[in-house]
């Protein structure tokens, strides 16, 4: 293996052979010779391999060679825009007044339909056997009214924990996160972003009021930082994420921002 | 005991002109008089054949007998009555009933159409870059001339007939042959913006109509020479587009403007004459109360047709007679509509103030026009209605409802017993003066309808609208 860059620092300290330049050139014009006595030579897979590999080179050569000559072309065709309109509307924009109005309905049709319309539409669900560990208590571990949560969690920030007599569900420290990593679908951007709380645990409803994160769980982040800014000129702060991964499996919690 | 018993059987009366002047000594007329026997009086009176007139009793109509029109209440019998008769056109124009042919052709929607001033040409610009002549005898295209680069958004027929103009949204301005259909000069090129109206300096001003003014939305408006292709003058003062322009008949240039004023220039030199002022918002069209005669120019549309003289002086003359006929004190009316929904009248000519400020209606007005006779103001806006107006005072006369979105474009016939307006409802609808009522009703296009044009003779109708074919309209 090769330690450092031990040739370029040759080059800057020696400099490079007197021939460099001639050797470079005459290697590059014999190239094309080359390739050809190795076309000529391959025979079975080999071959076949060399073709299709030769072919979509000459593909994308030709492309760019087309390419280059558009560029050189001068082009001054305006396409006329269809719709037109006499004067006296011209300045009055009824088209795009239809088309506010049109998208106005479609935003509020998502908004209806948003609760379902989410990146992970399908969920397995949680069993409680899964979800929660029977606990025993007691002196003589008779007792088995306590749960341990073997999922990821939420835990809000000023929650204290209730005394052990009274604990029926316990959530532990190690598996308590505060932040997800959330991707932006438009953005294709990830965030490391605060939770701010759980939305929605689409197996159960105490699993949401416990906190549970598993994946397809909505969770609401902090997108503060984003610096994202609705249509009244405010920051938005909090917003939708569903998760996209198995927390409990990778130790991270990735979510996709629900826009 | 009935009480016309008490009433006199006859009453002192005596006829006036729409203008005030008095016509023979008063006489004595009895109540029971109709209107086919008041006819006959004026007839007389006036010394004249077969005229048709409108009798007016201080402002009510008479319609069948004097009796009826008279406030017998308040008639005080000692009193003379003035009876005021208004001459109508001599000639009638039969309301269009049907579509005679619906001529497809244009790519795109169909912007503007416009009769020649002989009534003999129609051509049409649209939004496929197109100007497109239609042969009026067979009812099919006659011309296609390509050359703009955009969408033709105005044209304008030069008052002699010979020329078309043609504007696009590219700023650019063209002449066409009718008779070939073939470009005349250069693209006259300049304005920045698209250009709104075009139109042509008058045949009473000059017979060779070699001169064509521009409004364009970068605020200029343009005079150009159609011959050597350049401007000659450009009118800079307005600080937003300019909507509308007219050339009067007396050498001003009228032009309205989203800067919420018109202003009124000389059309020698280019001098601005006066800023009118009043609107509160954008003004969006212009009408002149000579509008109609400065259209047809040298040709009466009915009384013109057997002998054609070609040489221009008589013509001149013929169309200086008939434009002092129309305007009768010597002075042009301008009427502005605007974004502020109302109306103004204007004598550009004299005053910097209004004669009179037309409010009624709910929205903004697209278009208004005088009728042919100079006597009613037509007026079309986006609430759905079109207003008549009484053009010397600016009463209001009437509403006219029936449409059922914005009403675009109204047109007058030539005897101005009809007014046409078309409406984004996808209808046209022919309207009586007479009732005051909706006298036809013609469905037919598919979708809105942008521009409609009646022939200056009043045999033709022809309007085009977002369904892209042309139609045209006959009785």
């Amino acid at each position: 293996m090769p330690q450092n860059e031990y040739i370029e620092r040759h080059q800057k300290l020696y400099g490079r052979r007197l021939d460099y330049e001639e050797r470079k050139r005459k290697r590059e014009a014999r190239e094309p010779h080359k390739r050809a006595e190795k076309a000529r030579k391959l025979r079975g897979i080999k071959a076949k391999i060399f073709n299709k590999e030769r072919r979509n080179e000459k593909i994308q050569m030709k492309k760019k060679i087309k390419a280059h000559e558009e560029k050189n072309v001068k082009q001054n065709t305006e396409k006329v825009a269809e719709g037109a309109v006499p004067v006296y509307l011209l300045d009055r924009d009824i088209q795009s007044r239809a088309k506010v109005l049109s998208n106005m309905i479609k935003q509020k049709r998502k908004e209806k339909a948003g609760k379902w319309d989410v990146p992970i539409p399908k969920v397995r669900a949680q069993a409680d056997a899964e979800v929660f560990k029977v606990l025993k208590s007691g002196k003589t571990k008779r007792k088995a009214w306590k749960r341990m949560v073997t999922k990821v969690t939420f835990v809000g920030e000023n929650f204290t924990r209730k005394p052990p007599k009274f604990e029926r569900f316990i959530r532990p420290m190690a598996l308590r996160f505060k932040k997800a990593h959330v991707t932006h679908p438009e953005l294709k951007a990830t965030f490391c972003l605060p939770i701010i709380g759980v939305k929605k645990n689409p197996s159960s409803q105490m699993y949401t009021s416990l906190g549970v994160i598993t994946k397809g769980t909505v969770i609401e982040v902090n997108i503060s930082e984003l610096g994202l800014v609705t249509q009244a000129g405010k920051v938005v702060w909090g917003k939708y994420a569903q998760v996209s991964n198995n927390p409990e499996n990778d130790g991270v919690i990735n979510a996709i921002l629900l826009v | 005991m009935d009480i016309s018993n008490d009433l006199p059987s006859c009453v002192q009366a005596r006829f006036k002109s729409d203008t005030g002047e008095e016509t023979g000594s008063p006489l004595d007329l009895p109540l029971t008089i109709n209107k086919d026997q008041l006819t006959l009086i004026c007839n007389a009176l006036l010394k004249e054949e077969d005229k048709q007139f409108l009798f007016f009793v201080k402002d009510t109509e008479i319609t069948s007998t004097l009796h009826e029109a008279l406030d017998l209440t308040k008639l005080n019998s000692e009193e003379v009555v003035d009876i005021i008769y208004q001459q109508q056109a001599v000639f009638k124009v039969r309301p269009v009933t049907r579509c005679t042919s619906s001529i497809p052709g244009h790519a795109e929607a169909v912007i503007s159409t416009c009769f020649s001033p002989s009534g003999n040409n129609l051509a049409s610009g649209s939004g496929d870059t197109t100007v497109r002549f239609w042969d009026l005898n067979t009812q099919t295209p006659l011309h296609v001339c390509k050359g703009h680069t955009n969408w033709v958004l105005c044209i304008s027929w030069s008052p002699d007939g010979s020329k078309l103009a043609s504007a696009c949204k590219q700023g650019r301005i063209m002449l066409w042959d009718p008779i070939t259909g073939n470009q005349i000069g250069k693209t006259m090129m300049g304005h920045k913006q698209w250009v709104t109206a075009l139109t042509w300096e008058p045949y009473i001003r000059n017979p060779e109509c070699r001169k064509l003014a521009s409004s364009s939305k970068d605020g200029d408006v343009r005079i150009w020479d159609t011959v050597t292709g350049h401007t000659v003058l450009s009118l800079t003062g307005h600080s937003k587009a300019v909507t509308c322009v007219k050339w009067g008949g007396t050498g001003l240039i009228y032009t309205s403007s989203q800067d919420r004023t018109i202003k009124v220039w000389r059309a020698d030199d280019g001098i601005l004459c006066r800023t009118l002022e009043g609107h509160a918002h954008w003004v969006n069209t212009l009408a002149l109360s000579t509008d109609y005669v400065l259209r047809t120019g040298p040709f009466h549309p009915i009384l013109d047709r057997l002998d054609s003289t070609n040489d221009r002086t008589i013509l001149q003359q013929r169309a200086l007679q008939r434009y002092e006929e129309t305007c009768h004190k010597g002075e042009e009316r301008l009427v502005s509509g605007s974004d502020d929904f109302t109306l103004f009248l204007w004598l550009p000519e004299k005053e910097k103030r209004p004669l009179a400020r037309m409010t009624g209606h709910q929205q903004l007005i697209n278009d208004v026009k005088f009728s042919p006779d100079t006597r009613i103001i037509a007026s079309a806006s986006f609430d759905k209605s079109v207003k008549l107006w009484e053009s010397t005072t600016g009463k209001f006369i009437t509403t006219l409802r029936g449409h059922v979105q914005a009403v675009y474009m109204v047109a007058w016939s030539a005897d101005s017993r009809l007014l046409l307006s078309s409406s984004a409802d996808s209808t046209l609808k022919v309207w009586n003066l007479k009732t005051k009522k909706l006298e036809l009703d013609l469905p037919g296009h598919a979708d809105e309808v942008y521009a409609v044009d009646w022939s200056p003779d009043g045999s033709y109708v022809a309007s085009g609208g977002k369904d892209k074919v042309l139609k045209l309209w006959q009785h």
